[in-house]
């Protein structure tokens, strides 16, 4: 089993979503977050005081997929999150150690 | 054509029974008239205090602060409510000496009905009181701009409840009671014109609003940390409460629905649109974009700059007014406090200060008796330099500085008081966690309740 963190743009939730839901995964949490990579923020003036805001509005998609679906799930993220601009964001895989159903207890990959 | 004088004399007695009748029916109908423009007027200038600077200032204050600064300008509305029922009427309104007014009307003693001749002939005096207690209210109301985000509740109350008396009372006696040093129409010495509250409201609480943020010094963090308005979507509503409700505030100065009133609108609303495009325009050539803040405070600017001058000028004047406002009140707050760095929350010095300076200058070029020929001790005189009378500048000019004076040193000393009893200034952590919670006990938003 393995996670998947995916920060991407805020704009591009829908059509990740929509192509999750297309290859058939359904299960996901998702966050609003704050970051930055190598994306430049932008400048903000309120009455002539500026201020640069660097930690900009991300989505960040959470999921657990078994191992063979790994490569499948991530390329579809990775275009459907794309737009080709610096700012994109990135995704990260972890090991899972165990997933538990909370309701019947069912455990590993049938649990998720 | 022969004229048959029996029949008219033997009709007279009716004739003149008819004419009292016709008369009293006339007068009625006026003061009906004026009556039911001065309730509304009063209402509209409520609605400035509540909710417009509560939105106003609410929505420029971080999210922790947006209630304690929402109930600066409440509480205003039921503590100087008080406050002037009981005292504040009579202090500015009843005859007195040039400084201070009588205690004829406290507890608002014959108050009433009956029209107060001196002031509005044609509206109860009961109503001329309730509308004039409205201005009241949002005096200190603006004040709350310099000190937001860092005041302790207690001591506000406490400092505000001072300020009506040592500063606000005695500058709208000045200016607007019978005899007062700066009233223009009914016997005082330095005559100025301030139709809606240039100096009494503007200039007072705008200057009084710097002494506030000098002596509070700069909230934690600032400048270095971001302190942005944490909705401006707030703000605007607030903004557009405000420009509607100063037409109750300028038109309704006119005392009556008369055509004064009308001028009064006219230049009002001028005066707000002019400033709002010079502020924007001037933030768009230096910062590179207009801004809704920059709109918004802007059009404040404008209303501010035109309320002294609003029942005097004609209407390219007012949008002259306007104009230099929204440019000159940007280069306050954008740059001159930025180069002298206090801490000025959200502008009350920059915006109602020199706002209030610029426009009760300016009414002394432009005051004009095409606009108001009220009479001056019974003919109709030159009033601003646009009449000839160019000594008109110095009077304003006297009036500025008198304001200026009394509310530096009023609120200098209201504020040492209150440090000493109370201590003005909330204790750092608290100030940290912010004042809606250390204060009041509650948020404004609790968004997973």
């Amino acid at each position: 089993m393995k996670k998947i963190e995916a920060i991407i743009q805020p704009f591009k939730l829908e059509d990740v979503k929509e192509a999750l839901k297309n290859i058939g995964v359904d299960g996901m949490t998702i966050s609003e977050v704050r970051g930055h990579g190598r994306q430049k923020g932008h400048k903000e003036v309120y009455r002539g005081q500026e201020y640069n805001v660097d930690l900009l509005p991300k989505v960040k998609f959470e999921m657990i997929v078994t191992d063979n679906r790994l490569d499948e799930v991530l390329d579809t993220i990775a275009n459907a999150a794309r737009t080709g601009k610096i700012g994109d964001g990135k995704i990260f895989v972890f090991d899972v150690a165990e997933a538990i159903r909370i309701r019947n207890g069912d455990r590993g990959e049938s649990a998720i | 054509m022969h004229f048959d004088y029996a029949m008219l004399l033997q009709a007279a007695p009716d004739l003149t029974a008819r004419l009292t009748a016709a008369e009293a029916a006339v007068k009625s109908a006026q003061s009906a008239g004026d009556n039911a423009w001065m309730l509304v007027s009063s209402a509209l200038v409520l609605m400035m205090t509540g909710p417009g600077l509560a939105l106003f200032y609410g929505g420029l204050v971080r999210r922790k602060n947006v209630l304690s600064t929402m109930m600066h300008s409440f509480f205003m509305m039921a503590l100087v409510t008080v406050i002037w029922a009981i005292a504040g009427y009579s202090l500015v309104f009843a005859e007195g000496n040039p400084f201070i007014g009588g205690l004829k009307y406290l507890f608002l003693d014959g108050v009433g009905k009956e029209a107060n001749t001196d002031y509005a002939a044609t509206i109860p005096q009961g109503t001329f009181m309730i509308y004039q207690m409205m201005f009241a209210i949002i005096t200190p109301g603006l004040i709350s701009g310099a000190f937001a985000e860092r005041i302790r509740f207690s001591a506000m109350a406490l400092f505000t409840t001072l300020w009506v008396f040592v500063v606000y009372f005695p500058m709208a006696h000045m200016v607007w009671g019978k005899g007062g040093l700066l009233n223009a129409y009914l016997g005082g010495s330095i005559r100025t014109f301030d139709f809606a509250g240039g100096t009494v409201v503007h200039i007072t609480s705008g200057v009084s609003a710097l002494v506030c943020a000098l002596y509070l010094g700069k909230r934690v963090g600032y400048p270095k940390e971001p302190h942005k308005p944490h909705s401006l979507v707030l703000s605007t509503i607030g903004a557009c409460l405000l420009w509607v409700g100063w037409f109750g505030f300028n038109a309704g100065s006119a005392l009556g629905a008369s055509g004064l009133a009308t001028t009064a609108f006219v230049a009002t609303h001028l005066a707000a649109a002019a400033a709002a495009l010079s502020w924007m325009a001037a933030e768009w050539m230096i910062s590179g974009k207009p801004s809704m803040l920059g709109g918004i405070s802007g059009c404040v600017a404008g209303l501010v700059a035109i309320t002294p001058a609003s029942g005097f000028v004609k209407p390219m004047p007012a949008l002259l007014i306007g104009a230099l406002a929204g440019m000159f009140c940007y280069w306050m707050v954008a740059k001159v406090k930025n180069m002298f760095g206090y801490d000025d929350t959200l502008d009350a010095f920059g915006v109602h200060g020199a706002g209030g300076t610029l426009g009760a200058i300016l009414t002394g070029v432009f005051a004009t008796n095409a606009i108001n020929d009220t009479q001056i001790d019974g003919k109709v005189v030159a009033l601003g330099l646009v009449d000839g009378n160019a000594g008109q500048i110095l009077n304003q000019a006297i009036g500025v500085g008198i304001a200026i004076v009394l509310a530096v040193v009023g609120t200098y000393l209201i504020l040492k008081v209150c440090d000493a009893l109370i201590g003005v200034r909330v204790e750092r952590d608290e100030e940290i966690q912010g004042l809606d919670v250390t204060q009041h006990g509650e948020e404004g938003y609790n968004l997973e309740a």
